[in-house]
């Protein structure tokens, strides 16, 4: 191959170091957009998996709602079971979608995209936040339709504008949250069979120890301390007090406060763990 | 030789007990086309993921750009493209959106991006693929579209990892085809991995025999030719070696999960 001759306009190399432009907030701002943007564009690809999602949570909500909605013990005042269950598998969807982010980005790993990410100048942050919003993205859309078919089905949410937005804030924080968990669980595992098993490991405990199925008074006192170290627990509590109007004590910005800073948590973790770590 | 758009000098990187990178120093002029030589374990793709600041070297200095990996990643990575053996886009997007993706997070400013996009489009033949999901697309069509997105940041240094392996010879020869435009035209600055002894031996301006771990031989492929009085690059490794290229040393064949890994990417590309 002979010397460089006379640069192309098209694809000239700019053989003088270049500077990155914008600070890093802006960079972790466009580079998070960037990703959750994609995330939304493989929705679009893909309508089948939107569906697929959605049947998990109503299956739960018509099959397990309708089975229990009579029940005496887990009666809520004047409020249906099935409604009472509706921000319980909600919040659950949303964090199977969550907890399996770590399962795709240890393949991402395997197929060299996450090598690829990490040696452009997108600070890690944005890596690990564009990967918590792409799950929030997903967990939204799997929302919306859910909130559709039980406003179709009759099932009686209290339905107020700003109930639904902040309910749906909720849902994206705290997806996002439990999505840096799961990269946090992927650094330390690095495997996809090991992911496997510890992703149920302690997706299952976190959902049965909240109170995404029953109420909190119901639990014996050992469980009731556990759910309420659960972060799962103040999601649904908040969720139920926005969309329903009950909750654990109708405290909504506690259960947002709780939630903000289990994300806040997660974020600086995995930030600091994934993806290095992962490599 | 002007400063150097890649310098490494005695570099060194050691998993615990193993070192998988011992000592090994060369430079890259701008302009280059520069490959790193080897048999698989040898140490090639250890040495370009440190120059892509994805490893901090153990011992020794690597700059790129006249910026030091270990010290301003962030610069270094910001003047460099970035090729892995494994299929880097994402098969769930359009050829289009990939484009987009990567002009985005390589931070490319929004007011040229449109522009820069349309040219690598040009460059790399895309338009016909642009709408095409990249799952869909064949070896070579992802090739061409991994070299176009790592080209929107106008890279003064393009790292290849064994950017042909899987492919089948016409797409090697068109992926070789661009990347030669590419650095006569250009003026891009090409460091490539390669087993493939008569790849190198075409494409590459000088070469850098690595072999466990240490850099045995470096030079113009004709000089090394004549050097040893062979006719091919594969005796050339012979005589430095003392052992066949295609004899691999069983310390260095990598974890299931690389070996999966590399086993995927040519399934896929086949």
């Amino acid at each position: 191959m002979s010397a460089p001759s006379a640069a192309s306009p098209a694809v000239s190399a700019d053989q003088r170091p270049r500077t990155l432009s914008g600070g890093p907030l802006a960079r972790v701002a466009a580079g998070t957009l960037a990703m959750a943007q994609a995330e939304m564009r493989k929705l679009r690809h893909d309508h089948l998996d939107i569906f697929t999602r959605s049947v998990q949570p109503l299956l739960w909500l018509f099959i397990f709602g309708t089975a229990l909605n009579n029940s005496r013990v887990l009666s809520v005042g004047r409020v249906e079971y099935r409604a009472y269950l509706t921000p319980g598998v909600m919040a659950q969807a949303a964090m199977f979608i969550a907890i399996f982010f770590g399962l795709a980005v240890i393949w991402e790993r395997d197929l060299g995209q996450l090598q690829r990410l990490l040696a452009t100048p997108l600070p890690r942050t944005a890596i690990v936040l564009g990967k918590a919003t792409g799950a929030g993205v997903r967990a939204l859309v799997q929302a919306i339709v859910l909130l559709v078919v039980v406003a179709v089905a009759g099932i009686g949410l209290r339905w107020s504008v700003a109930g639904v937005i902040g309910a749906l804030a909720m849902l994206i924080l705290a997806t996002g949250a439990f999505a840096c968990m799961s990269m946090l669980i992927a650094a330390a595992v690095k495997e996809r069979e090991r992911f496997m098993g510890i992703g149920q490991l302690i997706m299952m405990p976190l959902f049965f120890a909240s109170s995404a199925l029953y109420p909190l008074r119901i639990m014996p006192e050992w469980l009731r301390v556990v759910a309420h170290l659960n972060p799962l627990t103040y999601e649904v509590q908040g969720l139920r007090q926005m969309l329903v109007g009950v909750g654990g004590r109708g405290v909504v910005w506690l259960d947002f406060l709780v939630v903000i800073g289990f994300f806040a948590v997660m974020l600086a973790a995995a930030t600091r763990a994934y993806p290095k770590a992962i490599l | 030789m002007n400063d150097p758009a890649v310098l490494v000098d005695d570099l060194v990187v050691r998993f615990g007990e193993l070192t998988a990178v011992g000592g090994v120093s060369f430079a890259v002029a701008p302009g280059e086309v520069f490959g790193l030589l080897g048999p698989n374990g040898a140490g090639k793709t250890t040495t370009i993921r440190v120059l892509t600041t994805l490893l901090a070297p153990t011992e020794g200095r690597a700059l790129v750009t006249g910026f030091d990996v270990r010290t301003q990643g962030l610069a270094v990575r910001a003047n460099i493209g970035y090729i892995p053996q494994a299929i880097s886009v994402d098969g769930a997007l359009t050829a289009y959106e990939n484009l987009d993706f990567y002009g985005r997070v390589t931070g490319v400013p929004r007011r040229e991006r449109r522009e820069r996009m349309a040219e690598a489009i040009e460059t790399m033949e895309l338009a016909p693929l642009l709408d095409r999901l990249a799952r869909t697309l064949s070896g070579g069509m992802l090739r061409r579209l991994e070299i176009a997105t790592a080209l929107l940041n106008r890279p003064a240094v393009l790292f290849l990892d064994e950017p042909t392996v899987g492919l089948d010879p016409t797409a090697r020869s068109m992926v070789w085809e661009r990347l030669d435009a590419l650095g006569e035209q250009a003026g891009t600055t090409i460091l490539v991995t390669t087993h493939i002894m008569e790849e190198a031996e075409r494409h590459c301006d000088r070469l850098a025999v690595i072999d466990r771990g240490r850099l045995v031989e470096q030079g113009e492929p004709a000089e090394l030719l004549l050097r040893h009085g062979v006719e091919s690059l594969e005796d050339v490794f012979t005589a430095v070696t003392g052992r066949p290229l295609d004899e691999e040393s069983e310390d260095h064949e990598g974890r299931l999960s690389d070996v999966r890994a590399q086993r995927s990417v040519a399934r896929r590309l086949g």
